[in-house]
This record gives C-alpha cells, sequence and structure tokens, in this order.
C-alpha cells in the first residue's frame, strides 16, 4: 500500500546555518546566548568553562571555551576550526556551523557554508563595516546560502542610535545587491544584553522585525529546495539474492532535487536510456513519492544496466552532460593548485579523474576584482578554472542544484580534500 | 577588472513564489543523512566493518542499517569490543539483536589482549578496563584489515568530537590529529586512503541525545533493560551513582544504598555511572532528557573527568 510518510512533513524542521566571525565581532557571545537562552548549555558544561575562564585569568565567563574544542584552540585562545553546534526550539531544531573568520581561515568557512541554509554575518556598530564583512557575504553568496543575516551587535555601544544601524544597512545595500542575495536581513542587537536576540529590546523601539532567534524560527525554508528538476544520483544497488527476492534490483540513493513517484518517466545518465519509476520505497513500503533530501530506494520498470555513480533524472529540464567544465574553486590546499595538474575528483556518488585546463583568474575577495594571467591558487584563494574530466559528467550549474553543482578535487598523491569546485553556467 | 559574473546569483530560478513544496522533519532529515553516511561509506570501502556497543546509539545505527541496505545483507559485519566488565544486560540484548538481523557478529576482548600481553591490566584508584579497549579495537582493524570502521559518536556529546568529520581520518597507527583534518564540503566525503590507514564513519555526527531518544520512540527501538528506570545497589562516588557489581565493589567508607535509577549510557560497568531517574517508558525518559541540566557524558562517564582535553587525547590514540 502507498502511503504518505505521516510525520515528514512536520511543524520541527530543520534549518543549518553558520556564523562567521572572530571573537572582537562578539559572535561567541552570541553563540553563548543563544544556546544559553534555548538550554543548550548543560550545567556541568558551564561549569568547565568556568573553571577554564578562571585558570586563563580571566574575570568574566568565556562564552568562546564553548566552542573552541580543540586544545591548541583553548590555549592560543582562537577558533581553527569549524564547530558544530546544537539547540532547538518548539518550531525548529538548528545545527550551527560555527566558523573562524579572519582570512587564513577561508577553507573552514567554505566548509561551514556549504551545507548551509542560511548565515549570520555580524558587523561590530561601534566599528563599522570590517573587510572581512564583505568577505564573508561573498563566501555566502559563492556557496549558494539563499538566507543571509547581518546582525549589527553592541548597539549598546552606541546608544542603541537608530541612525548607526541604518548607515550600516546602507553602506551594505549596493555590494548586496552586486552579489545578488535575495534574501537579507538587518538586526540591530547587543549579544551581550540580550537585546534582540530572544526577545525583543525594549531599548530600541525603532525597530520593527523579529528578534534573531524568531527570524530563525520562521524564515521560510520549503521555497529554496528546488522541486522542479528531479535528479537522483545512485549510490548503491540492492540486489539481495535470496529467493524471496531473487529478481529485484532497488537502486539506492539521496533525492538531490525535484520530486520521485510511481509511473513518472526517467531518464538514466550518462547512458541516456529511458524508463518508469516502478516504485519509490523505504524499509516499510512504497511511498507516495519522495523528495529532497529523503534517502529513499527507487526501481524501475525495466531492467537496466545502473550502477553507482549514475544519475537518475526527470522533468523538463535535462542536465548537462560535459568533459569542460567552467568552475569557479576554493583551494583549501597549502600546495598550490596550477595549471596542468591532474586531481581525482568526485561528483555526487561519482569518482573521476580531471585535469586543470586552465587557470582563468583569482578572485579579490574582499573588492570582488578578478585578477586575470595567474600562475596559481594558493590556500584560501578564490579562482575561476575550467577542468576537462576524464569522462563525461553529469551535471547542473550550481545556482540551479547545490548537490549536481559542486564536486572536490584530491590530490592523488597524499589524498588530501585540496579544492571545492562550484560549478558555472 | 571588475566581475561580472553569472554564477553570483544567490537567488536561484527555481526559487518561484508558488513553487513552496514540503520541508522535511528535522527527525526524517537526520535519518535520511545518517542512511546516506552508511551507504557512502559501504560502498566507498573495501572492508568496512560497523562498532556496536551495546549502547542506544549502536542500537539506533542498527536500525539505519537496515534502512540503508535492506532486503539486501549489511554490507559489513558487526564488531564489539568486549571488555570482559559489561552489563549482562547489554550482552544479552546484543545476542537477541544480532539473531534477529541475521548479521554476522565479530567479538574481540580486552582480556585477551590482557592475556597476549598487549596491554597491562591497570590497577589502583580508578582502574579501568575503557581505555585499553582501543589496543583491541586497532588489532581487530589489522586482523581484518579493516579500511572503515563505522561507530555511533555524535558531535553533541563533547567538545573535541564537535569538530570531528563524519568521514575521520585514521593514519597507520589508528591516531587522529584535529589539525590535519580533511575540509568535508556538501555530502561529498573523501574516502581515499593509503594501505593501513582506516577511516573512522560517524553517521550519527547531527544527532544529539534527545534526537536519538524521540528516534527509538518513532522507530519503537529495542534496547538494552539497563536504560530504563529499576531498583539498584549503588554507592555514590565523586559526585556519581555508581552499580555496586563484581567489578565495582565498595571501597571502605562507601555506603551501598539501593536506588531507582537508569543509565544514559552503556559503556564499561567500571566507568558507566547511573542517574537517580524513576523514567520507566521511552516517552518518560524524552521528557527527563528534555528537562536535564547536565549533559549525557557529564552525568555518567568518569572517564572523561580527568581532563577538559582527555576525550581528545583519547580520540588521538584511536578511541572510538
Amino acid at each position: 500500500m502507498v502511503r504518505q510518510l505521516a510525520d515528514a512533513v512536520s511543524r520541527s524542521d530543520l534549518l543549518r546555518f553558520s556564523t562567521a566571525g572572530s571573537v572582537d565581532d562578539g559572535k561567541s557571545t552570541l553563540i553563548g546566548r543563544l544556546l544559553y537562552e534555548t538550554k543548550a548549555i548543560f550545567e556541568d558544561q558551564l561549569q568547565a568553562i568556568e573553571h577554564a575562564s578562571r585558570d586563563q585569568g580571566a574575570d568574566y565567563l568565556n562564552l568562546a571555551l564553548l566552542t573552541d574544542g580543540l586544545r591548541a584552540e583553548r590555549e592560543q585562545g582562537i577558533t581553527i576550526d569549524v564547530a558544530y553546534r546544537y539547540f532547538s526550539t518548539p518550531r525548529r531544531s538548528f545545527i550551527l556551523a560555527d566558523t573562524p573568520g579572519h582570512l587564513q581561515y577561508t577553507r573552514n568557512m567554505v566548509t561551514g557554508a556549504s551545507t548551509s541554509d542560511l548565515a549570520i554575518i555580524l558587523v561590530d556598530a561601534s566599528r563599522g563595516i570590517a573587510e572581512q564583512s564583505r568577505r564573508h557575504l561573498f563566501i555566502g553568496a559563492l556557496l549558494g546560502i539563499p538566507h543571509v543575516v547581518i546582525c549589527v551587535n553592541k548597539l549598546d555601544l552606541v546608544g542603541y542610535a537608530r541612525e548607526v544601524f541604518e548607515a550600516i544597512q546602507a553602506e551594505f545595500g549596493p555590494f548586496l545587491a552586486r552579489l545578488g542575495i535575495g534574501d537579507a536581513r538587518f538586526i540591530p542587537i547587543s549579544a551581550l544584553h540580550g537585546d534582540n536576540v530572544v526577545t525583543r529590546s525594549p531599548a530600541m523601539p525603532w525597530y520593527s522585525g523579529p528578534p534573531l532567534l524568531e527570524h530563525l524560527e520562521s524564515v521560510p525554508l520549503a521555497a529554496d529546495r528546488n522541486r522542479s528538476d528531479p535528479r537522483f544520483p545512485v549510490q548503491w544497488v540492492i540486489r539481495p539474492h535470496r529467493h524471496a527476492h531473487h529478481d529485484y534490483r532497488g537502486y539506492a540513493g539521496q533525492v538531490a532535487s525535484g520530486i520521485f513517484k510511481a509511473g513518472d518517466p526517467i531518464v538514466v545518465y550518462p547512458s541516456g536510456v529511458s524508463s518508469r519509476i516502478k516504485a519509490v520505497e523505504m524499509l516499510d513500503g512504497p511511498l507516495e513519492a519522495a523528495f529532497a533530501p529523503l534517502s529513499v530506494t527507487v526501481t524501475l520498470e525495466d531492467e537496466l544496466d545502473v550502477s553507482r555513480g549514475d544519475l537518475i533524472c526527470g522533468g523538463e529540464n535535462p542536465p548537462r552532460v560535459g568533459q569542460e567544465i567552467d568552475a569557479t574553486v576554493c583551494w583549501l590546499s597549502t600546495t598550490p593548485l596550477v595549471a596542468g595538474k591532474r586531481y581525482a575528483i568526485k561528483h555526487t556518488t561519482r569518482s573521476s579523474r580531471a585535469v586543470v585546463k586552465r587557470l582563468r583568474s583569482r578572485i579579490d575577495v574582499n573588492s570582488l576584482d578578478e585578477e586575470e594571467a595567474i600562475a596559481s591558487l594558493a590556500l584560501n584563494d578564490i579562482g575561476r578554472v575550467t577542468l576537462r574530466v576524464a569522462a563525461p559528467l553529469v551535471y547542473d550549474p550550481y545556482r540551479k542544484n547545490r548537490t549536481t553543482g559542486s564536486l572536490i578535487l584530491i590530490d592523488e598523491a597524499t589524498n588530501e580534500t585540496v579544492g571545492a569546485a562550484i560549478i558555472e553556467g | 577588472m571588475a566581475l561580472t559574473s553569472p554564477f553570483l546569483t544567490a537567488v536561484p530560478d527555481w526559487r518561484l513564489p508558488n513553487l513552496t513544496g514540503p520541508t522535511l522533519s528535522h527527525l526524517r532529515t537526520l535519518e535520511a543523512e545518517a542512511i546516506f553516511i552508511l551507504r557512502e561509506a559501504a560502498a566507498e570501502f573495501e572492508r568496512p566493518v560497523l562498532l556496536f556497543s551495546g549502547g542506544k546509539d549502536s542500537a539506533v545505527l542498527l536500525r539505519l542499517a537496515e534502512k540503508a541496505f535492506r532486503p539486501g545483507r549489511f554490507p559489513f559485519p558487526i564488531l564489539q569490543i568486549d571488555t570482559g566488565h559489561n552489563f549482562p544486560e547489554v550482552l544479552a540484548f546484543r545476542d537477541r539483536r544480532v539473531a534477529e538481523l541475521g548479521e554476522r557478529l565479530i567479538v574481540r576482548s580486552v582480556q585477551e589482549s590482557i592475556d597476549r600481553g598487549r596491554v597491562a591490566e591497570p590497577t589502583g584508584v580508578g582502574a579501568s578496563r575503557n581505555r585499553l579497549q582501543t589496543v583491541t579495537l586497532l588489532d581487530a582493524i589489522a586482523e581484518f584489515r579493516f579500511d572503515a570502521a563505522i561507530g555511533g559518536a555524535r558531535r553533541d556529546e563533547e567538545k573535541a568530537r564537535a569538530k570531528e568529520r563524519v568521514f575521520s581520518f585514521r593514519d597507520e597507527f589508528g591516531q587522529w590529529d584535529p589539525k590535519r583534518q580533511r575540509p568535508e564540503l556538501w555530502g561529498l566525503y573523501n574516502a581515499r586512503i593509503h594501505p593501513g590507514e582506516h577511516v573512522r564513519v560517524f553517521p550519527l555526527s547531527n544527532w544529539t541525545e534527545l534526537d536519538v531518544w524521540q528516534y527509538v520512540a518513532r522507530e519503537g527501538i529495542d534496547l538494552p533493560v539497563i536504560y530504563f528506570a529499576h531498583p539498584r545497589d549503588v554507592i555514590e562516588r565523586e559526585g556519581m551513582l555508581l552499580g555496586v557489581g563484581p567489578y565495582t565493589p565498595p571501597r571502605s567508607g562507601e555506603r551501598v544504598f539501593c536506588h531507582e535509577v537508569r543509565y544514559r549510557t552503556v559503556g564499561d560497568m567500571t566507568c558507566t555511572a547511573a542517574v537517580a531517574s524513576s523514567a520507566r517508558t521511552v516517552e518518560e525518559i524524552i521528557a527527563e532528557t528534555a528537562a536535564s541540566r547536565v549533559s549525557e557524558r557529564g552525568a555518567t562517564r568518569a572517564d572523561d573527568r580527568f581532563s577538559s582535553a582527555a576525550m581528545e587525547d583519547r580520540k588521538r590514540e584511536g578511541y572510538f
């Protein structure tokens, strides 16, 4: 019997968001406050950071110690890596990727941004827009984060002045327009005093919008998902070889986009063979429909040769197929990217090889200027390349599909992940 | 040259106002991600193994493996490291679940490692075989040439774990180097390793303790009975309630008393404490967990109390 997932569409869904910034912006104070107010900090954790704060000679509670989990980070008082934090309210569960803000940790910021639905950018009201705020916005736009919240922090230091807030808002305007960020919202806050973080601030009656947490709880996510282009990268073929299922052949994977249901016509790439969906199943039976990001098993009407790395597609818009790929690359390795070098790549569930055919430009992440005729991309550089892939790649532009439009580059000698590529077009 | 870039369009063209579909519940989203990770591990590695402790997280992992691979068999065996100090209720649960699933179980014991002289039995105050498990685990990984070990660790458990990757690289000595972790973007997990190295895979990375309990409730997952409130002879030691047993006899001056308790984590009997509780059903446990003000490991794990870097140090050595 075909059924709907009774609990699939829920009042409590999941928001993944990232924060970028340094201690100076009050980022740790903001995160500490969100965790504390949603009761996600436990008493023993609070005690542990009280002890640690005292050990460091601090006379205030250093909330940064909550997220700086590694010994080296605590010793140096800096955030090195992405830390994941979890909290929930009755309306939504949250996964927070807390990333360091400094230029030398751009790669960590890119990592945190890659899976985010929303990014929080912190601006210090007493100091105005820092260069790094522009960089954080650029990275958010590049990684396709649909929602951005610019928290103008430390309003208490400027007397909660509306003019300061509005001046910062105005200053960001042209930059935001240039990046094409659709949903950018400004919220005036004081993380230290809790103004407009969880509860509306009585000190800023001129601000009529929601406090930060309320905005995080209510930002609509449904429209962010690509529902129109069905894409299903095959991960694993289930062939039980048992009597009860002797001719069963199920294609297991996670829906990347679009909607799949029984009877839908599909095309399997790269072979280009057509068939129809026989059933979309989970362990306890067939589903009426599957949409991203459900992990399901698909069976087809016809017996085809489908294996891991193939892409099952439906809908009106076919994917692109090609061996020459224009991409924007974030370089993650201390060994620079140079034209002519070969890398292993992983794209959806397919592994292949690629050579950097052309290194076209490097992007200045602060000014957005592009520098051409360059020799290499260094650690934390972002540049544009043309890749030639060993076998045709089935893909969509990243702006249409974050799953089929992204790939990673791996050094074949060290096996390190050295680059993140965003497919243009 | 100024950037006139076609790729900087954060308003994708599918975001039409009338195209609003359903969004998945947070539990379904976590489930889908965990199934994806399990399938990636199975597909990318030649000899993966699923680590099973008998705790709630491994019980959830087994359920997720069914969701990932049925009606096929699991593409990996199940490995338990037996400290010899396990709760008998947990061993009974293990044998019951493995029989139901019809999958292959491998057990390697710390006692054998001690007998073969690989490790020495710790003695003295606070002695526990907990840390010895690392040697037995790494020996088992070498013996079977496992290239991936799938575990139930979660990032919310501990602050070193909060920074660990889903596919977490281990060098030829089984060591974790927090400063040399591979960047992990999108769902593109890098599974490439050299011979002798391996990867720890954590499908429940993004789950919280409460998520696990909610999932246990939704799926009706069977658990060892010690998770539910029961009367037990206990002693109070360093602010924690330890069950009295053959490996945890009371020390002089410690008073044995009977209290209604349950376990929030299941590890070695010597270092896992109980919490006072009257929660006898999953629903009561969810209510209690949601209201709890002490973290799971803080409440019950003596092994994490040595220093704020206790977990980081053990993980560097190759601990779970």
